[in-house]
């Protein structure tokens, strides 16, 4: 039996336990919690631009707190602990190990999950998710500045603690009959997002004690008015988050991986491609981190040499979706609710990247940097690729983890409706960008055209928060009272579910 | 494993990069060009603070909200921020750069024909950061 809601355990057993699969499960709920979550809050930003003027949202600082907690909520608390969920279920399985390598390191990594989401949401800062100084230092209203530093603090740790699990499992847990190169692409996708933890991480950390210690009037880092630079902070902060990008799309496109060959009833075109452009992104991906920063005042030099590491980046991606095409061409495709998801994926992730070499060009940066455009752009990513990874993901786990059949019909209205919602929603807002309108605002001018794409960017809204809604009722429903999977091959594509590791380690 | 050959996946790559060359290296042509400041190009100090902005002008001449300048002059903008980061947008003109306490940035523009244009700030400043708008005003040449 794989079950792990049919077969009831009083909720402390799994709260407690540090089985991979329990944590994975605990992992698994959390991030769902808070994508609800984060997406009403996006839902509320999309309703107040609906129209120019306050609609329903009181003041200005009530909607900076908004956009600043959707957008921490989203990255930290539902992708990066979705990932988790994930690794935590079938890393470990892939590698053929009883569990993860630290057991009792991989629940402190997960419990320590909850304590920064309240931090997070009990403070609901206002200084934007990249908490920019010298605002957050001199302007942003305390304490929710700072219990926003704690929280993003205490992610940190679980992060990296997180990450050296996984890569130790894989590493050195791996079965001995198993060579490197044939672990599954998904373990691969776990191993170089870690290695990237591992290595960008820590300066985030530095500068987030730099900004507390600044905020606290102790040092004066990031403050101009004692000497201090907020660009430095900016070089921090990218160092970090522009390899962290590739942290959250890397897993995504891990699971895309594992969905796509199966579905297609073919092998990967080239596993070995797919390692290379793994371990390739996760290299280049350091030699961009201040293209987010042509409009500080950098030299032409500078802009330059960021412009090429931006650029270099991009065949790694390109590979990818080869791989993905390559390995569907000639395939007896099954259009179920994951291939559907990954296969829509694919598609956004293509138009993402493509948008993304616009942004690298250096005089077209200065078209779209902080508009509408790069909103769109990023939403393409964090959205359409490594949401649209993850849902399809979880629609394949989904026999796994409860041994039940999920509502095909229903997943696939939800994965019709969210894919036009978001082509509707970001798309758009890439016109709109191009428009002039910029990005963190509460209210605009009302200017025709700008009305009229944030009135096509709230409606699409709106279709994806009733996708939601019926995902919602769908996961809750098929939990409890879906119909018994057939798990050796759940869609019938005639071949086993699990290949080929189908046990679930035991409970111990 | 498979019988496959992966040639058409390097042609794919090799496409690709020339296309990213293509790119990178027109768009290093084009910022080379636009990064150019003329000669003449008339200072003025621009200077974001929550929430407007202040222009001055070489003749000593102080607006907040509004800059007007002539059609055909060229303009060098020295922007800088006396509290949190801003940043200086004319979008129709495509001119933008950070206002960033402590530091000077220099950009350029040469208005062509006489109108009105906004002025925005572009980077998250704060509460009223929606509503740090001004008037560029292009008058006819004199």
């Amino acid at each position: 039996m794989v079950m792990e809601l049919a077969r009831p355990r009083p909720i402390w057993q799994i709260m407690f336990s540090t089985h991979h699969t329990d944590v994975g499960l605990l992992y698994l709920i959390t991030s769902l919690a808070f994508m609800f979550m984060g997406g009403a809050l996006a839902l509320s930003i999309r309703a107040e631009l609906f129209f120019p003027g306050a609609q329903i949202i009181g003041d200005a600082m009530t909607f900076n707190r908004i956009f600043t907690v959707h957008g921490t909520t989203l990255i930290f608390l539902f992708i990066l602990p979705f990932a988790s969920a994930v690794g935590n279920y079938f890393v470990p399985i892939m590698v053929r190990y009883k569990d993860m390598a630290y057991p009792k390191l991989n629940a402190i990594a997960f419990w320590m999950i909850p304590p920064a989401g309240a931090l997070i949401w009990l403070g609901f800062a206002d200084f934007t998710w990249y908490a920019t100084p010298p605002y957050s230092v001199i302007s942003a209203p305390g304490p929710a500045a700072d219990m926003w530093i704690f929280g993003l603090k205490i992610l940190g740790v679980s992060s990296i603690l997180g990450a050296i699990n996984f890569i130790v499992t894989i590493l050195k847990c791996k079965h001995p009959d198993m060579p490197i190169s044939k672990v599954p692409l998904l373990a691969w996708s776990f191993l170089s997002s870690s290695l990237i933890v591992l290595v960008a991480l820590p300066t985030f950390a530095a500068a987030l004690l730099m900004l507390l210690t600044d905020r606290l009037g102790a040092s004066g880092f990031f403050n101009p008015a004692v000497g201090g630079d907020p660009i430095a902070y900016a070089h921090l902060f990218w160092f970090t988050f522009h390899p962290e990008v590739y942290v959250l799309v890397i897993p995504a496109i891990g699971m895309m991986y594992e969905i796509i060959p199966r579905f297609s009833r073919k092998p990967i075109f080239s596993a070995s491609s797919g390692i290379a452009a793994f371990v390739l992104l996760s290299i280049v991906g350091f030699a961009s981190w201040a293209h987010h920063m042509y409009a500080t005042g950098m030299s032409f030099t500078e802009k330059t040499v960021f412009m090429v590491g931006t650029l270099a980046a991009v065949p790694a991606s390109a590979m990818h979706v080869f791989n993905f095409l390559a390995t569907m061409w000639g395939g007896r495709i099954r259009f179920s609710t994951p291939m559907l998801w990954a296969v829509g994926g694919i598609a956004l992730f293509f138009s993402a990247g493509a948008g993304g070499v616009v942004n690298s060009a250096m005089p077209l940066d200065f078209v779209t940097h902080d508009s509408y455009w790069v909103v769109g752009h990023f939403h393409l990513f964090v959205m359409g690729t490594i949401l649209f990874g993850s849902v399809g993901y979880l629609y394949y786990m989904f026999p796994y983890v409860t041994g039940r059949m999920y509502n095909e019909r229903l997943g696939n209205i939800h994965f019709v409706l969210s894919f036009v919602g978001t082509v509707m929603v970001f798309f758009t807002q890439h016109v709109l960008g191009l428009f002039g309108m910029p990005r963190r605002v509460y209210d605009y001018p009302p200017i025709p055209e700008w009305i009229a794409m944030n009135q096509i960017a709230s409606v699409g809204a709106m279709i994806i928060g009733v996708s939601m809604v019926i995902f919602l009722a769908n996961m809750l429903h098929s939990t409890a009272r879906g119909r018994p999977a057939d798990m050796d091959d759940p869609w019938g594509l005639g071949a086993k579910y699990y290949y080929p590791y189908e046990r679930k380690n035991p409970q111990h | 494993m498979s019988g496959h050959s992966n040639f058409p996946e390097w042609v794919y790559i090799g496409v690709v990069v020339a296309l990213l060359c293509w790119v990178g290296a027109e768009a290093w042509n084009v910022e080379r060009i636009v990064e150019h400041i003329p000669e003449d190009a008339e200072l003025i100090k621009v200077t974001g603070q929550q929430w407007f902005w202040t222009f001055e002008h070489e003749d000593g001449t102080k607006r907040i909200g509004e800059l007007r300048v002539e059609a055909g002059k060229a303009y060098r903008f020295e922007i800088t921020s006396k509290d949190v980061i801003h940043s200086f947008n004319i979008h129709d003109y495509v001119v933008l750069l950070d206002a960033v306490p402590g530091r000077v940035n220099t950009v350029w523009f040469a208005p062509m024909e006489a109108g009105e244009h906004d002025i925005q700030c572009r980077e998250y400043c704060g509460l009223i950061h929606y509503n740090m708008r001004g008037k560029l005003i292009v008058e006819e040449a004199a």
